[in-house]
């Protein structure tokens, strides 16, 4: 009865959506108040009837509801509490209903708080974010409809991949859509613009906190993901160029760069149809993301074995929603002229060098995954594209920002000095070339890429401690004026830094880790020890444990120097009896500054386990300095220049753009 | 700088960065490929000593031989040519004979398959769709669930 409930409720919300759309594009049309209104109106009640269905799901899965196909294909009656929750989004068809329910929810983000925007405006974002779950609820009930019963309901389900019985993946996928699906309001927001033919400051001011969010979410998310491949894979690596990463690497590197271009749409008024642009790309790349790991048209850890119809229509959305987006930013583009003159040397150059390199990088990640789809459906040879590529050819680019990173925010708007720039940023720089010159004095195995990787890091992380030593004057006033313009500096000031450091540690990590990690395979039996990174590792004994829906073997391994032991490792390979799967669970000692690493394999006749150990130095930088921009990035959304209502916005359409600042 | 001269200065730069990678895609993409053989595959078009492929099939039944530490060496068969690979490290969680199984490495000059990655999926029903390809046209296709 539940069930039919929610089913009710879903088919109700795409009818609203569809309904919501229309109203909002031909009431914003006609001028018609009241058609407005109702749009705002339709997103909540969409919202709700979502919220309906989703929960409807959940109690099915709660409860364990055999009589749900969704719901034998993907639980077990012994499954935890927290994965009969998380396997609601840890199969295709509910993390479908989570997608079109975040839409919503950002749907009625902008009917609550776009309450000063251009009632018209307002309207049209909200119809084409409607439109947008329309075409997604479409794809839910004649595709991939997660309320369908069987008719003779088995006495218990199959499971959820085991893979997936885990905290850091049952949070992934949540806040990884948080930032696909936040795109989508930038995405509005752009078509409306195009639309109504006029991007202005408050555009940019608009867009600006939007972008933030998703990008906060996408960066948590894609932490996250890497983070639960790093523990659960076993494979001792953060980042292995799966397709499926880089879907969501792609949306990520169009997102930053959406973030700052907006800036000098917000500030400046200039390179406005670039940002509309670099909107309507990186909500398609969300898009594309989604389709990538949907439809199963590529080789990855998370291609579910996968029904063709759901391949052409999700295929049929993207092209429509790409096609007709750049179909309308063709037609109108030339609408949106009048931008303002800076010179080489400015903060617009900078921002702008951002732009290229960012989606020069995103281009080549996109190039190297869909490469091999291309060839087979040209050629039907089958071929892969290896990290080596990514390595060589999205790395440099990469490098190349990095190096370009600093200087941004110490450039004037319009018309700036080297001069002053190099005076500010001199210290970073002596400290990146003194943290590399010692790491190639106290590091034996120290390659010259390795050592400008490692400076470059360095660069960044000191580099925004200049920048904020810069703007409250820290090495020219005194301490009261110092103390003085830290209070007063906008907390986007600080975010920004924070998140440029952020990367700058991410990058240390990520340097550290793909040159200086050691890997030892050895096999022993019970009370022998193997040498690794100056550890003396034993295996002490191999146990089984029964866990609530899996049976394990467990070791324990002690990791000691000096005659000392230091850590207690407990690395188990799990079988869940269900699925027949069996997972490695990795075990992990973090000392802050690096791990090791221990996963234990199958037993040989002679009684021996393969055991396989990493030091994997540095490796807490790469979570820390995601952290750290995301923290960031929350920092900069708090704002108050994003908090404060902009005086003259009611009015339908303003005479000229009002001044950014 | 007139406005006419910075406009092209900034599309001559952002071009030039554009030409960088794309000389960078083409030179890595040359180096990097990839491709997939079966062992039919091998057999029919040869493939040189060192060059890098993806070998694809089933794991031969009774021909998985662990030697010292962690050496093992099997067979990969397509039901109708086989090729023996050399392995040394963990194998993946639910690599079994009879089982898919995609490997990356090389021919060495005794014509012995070097392996330095297997790829067996963690799922008992899931075929790597290259396998399922494979044994689709030696003829050894037993479905998804049937599986030999």
């Amino acid at each position: 009865m539940i069930a039919e409930l929610g089913h009710f409720a879903l088919l109700l919300a795409g009818a609203l959506a569809a309904a919501g759309s229309l109203l909002g594009l031909i009431g914003a049309g006609r001028g018609h108040a009241g058609m407005m209104a109702a749009t705002g109106r339709a997103a909540y009640a969409q919202f709700a009837c979502v919220a309906v269905a989703f929960a409807a799901l959940t109690h099915a899965y709660v409860t364990s509801d055999f009589s749900l196909a969704n719901v034998v294909a993907n639980s077990h009656s012994a499954k935890p509490l927290l994965y009969k929750i998380t396997g609601v989004w840890g199969n295709h068809e509910g993390s479908m209903l989570l997608w079109v329910l975040v839409l919503s929810f950002f749907g009625i983000l902008i009917a609550r708080f776009g309450g000063n925007l251009a009632p018209r405006f307002q309207a049209r974002v909200l119809a084409v974010q409607a439109l947008i779950g329309a075409l997604f609820f479409a794809f839910i009930i004649f595709t991939s409809n997660p309320f369908l019963r069987v008719i003779d309901p088995p006495l218990d389900g199959e499971d959820l991949n085991p893979l997936l019985q885990d905290p850091g993946l049952a949070f992934h996928p949540p806040l990884l859509y948080l930032g696909y699906v936040g795109l989508s309001v930038t995405f509005a927001f752009a078509v409306a613009a195009l639309i109504e033919g006029r991007v202005d400051a408050v555009w940019g001011r608009w867009v600006r906190p939007w972008t933030l969010v998703s990008w906060i979410a996408l960066t948590m998310g894609i932490a996250l993901g890497s983070w639960w491949a790093y523990y659960e894979l076993g494979w001792g690596g953060w980042w292995f160029w799966d397709p499926v990463e880089n879907a969501s690497l792609m949306p990520w590197l169009a997102a930053t760069a959406l973030l700052h271009s907006a800036i000098v749409v917000e500030r400046r008024e200039t390179l406005k149809s670039w940002t509309v642009l670099l909107a309507l790309v990186a909500f398609s790349l969300s898009l594309l993301g989604t389709f990538l790991v949907r439809s199963g048209v590529l080789t990855s850890v998370h291609a579910f074995a996968n029904d063709p119809a759901r391949g052409v229509f999700i295929l049929a959305i993207l092209c429509a929603t790409i096609g007709g987006s750049l179909v309308l930013f063709a037609w109108r583009a030339p609408v949106l002229k009048g931008s303002n003159p800076f010179q080489m040397v400015s903060r617009e150059s900078a921002l702008l060098i951002n732009n290229v390199l960012l989606t020069t990088g995103a281009a080549t990640v996109f190039l190297g995954t869909l490469y091999p789809l291309a060839i087979d459906l040209l050629t039907g040879e089958k071929i892969s594209v290896g990290p080596p590529f990514f390595e060589r050819v999205f790395v440099p680019v990469m490098a190349l920002l990095l190096v370009v990173v600093p200087f941004g925010p110490r450039l004037y708007w319009k018309r700036a000095e080297w001069e002053r720039a190099v005076r500010d940023l001199w210290p970073a720089a002596l400290i990146a070339i003194l943290v590399a010159l010692s790491v190639a004095a106290f590091v034996s195995r120290a390659p010259v890429l390795a050592l400008l990787g490692v400076a470059l890091g360095a660069w960044a992380i000191a580099g925004a401690a200049a920048d904020l030593a810069a703007r409250i004057e820290l090495r020219t006033a005194d301490w009261r004026r110092v103390m003085a313009r830290a209070r007063i500096l906008p907390r986007s000031a600080w975010g920004g830094a924070l998140a440029h450091g952020g990367l700058g540690v991410l990058v240390l990590g990520a340097v550290t880790m793909s040159v200086w990690q050691i890997e030892d395979a050895a096999t022993l039996k019970p009370g022998e020890t193997t040498e690794i990174a100056g550890f003396a590792v034993t295996l002490r004994e191999v146990a089984p444990v029964q866990g609530p829906n899996y049976s394990a073997v467990r070791a324990t391994i002690e990791a000691s120097r000096e005659g000392t032991v230091v850590a207690t490792l407990h690395p188990e390979r799990r079988t869940y009896p269900v699925t027949g799967m069996a997972t490695t669970e990795a075990a992990i000692w973090t000392s802050g500054i690096g791990d090791l690493y221990a996963v234990i394999g199958e037993p040989n006749e002679e009684g021996g386990y393969i055991v396989r150990v990493f030091d994997n130095p540095l490796a807490p930088f790469l979570w820390a300095g995601a952290l750290i921009m995301a923290l960031g990035g929350l920092l900069s959304l708090s704002d108050r220049r994003f908090r404060i209502a902009v005086p003259g916005l009611r009015r339908a359409a303003p005479p000229a753009a009002a001044p950014a600042e | 700088m007139t406005r006419k001269q910075r406009r092209f200065a900034l599309i001559a730069g952002a071009l030039a960065v554009l030409a960088g990678a794309v000389a960078l895609i083409l030179v890595a993409l040359n180096d990097n490929i990839v491709f997939f053989f079966s062992p039919s595959d091998v057999a029919a078009r040869g493939v040189s000593e060192g060059q890098r492929i993806r070998l694809g099939g089933l794991v031969a039944p009774g021909s998985v031989v662990r030697g010292a530490a962690t050496d093992v060496t099997f067979a990969v068969t397509d039901g109708v040519e086989n090729v023996t690979v050399h392995y040394e490290g963990i194998l993946p969680d639910l690599f079994r004979e009879g089982q898919g199984v995609v490997v990356l490495g090389a021919f060495d000059h005794g014509r012995l398959f070097q392996a330095d990655e297997v790829l067996a999926k963690h799922d008992e029903t899931y075929m790597p769709p290259e396998v399922a390809d494979a044994l689709k046209r030696s003829g050894h296709w037993q479905g998804e669930t049937a599986q030999p």
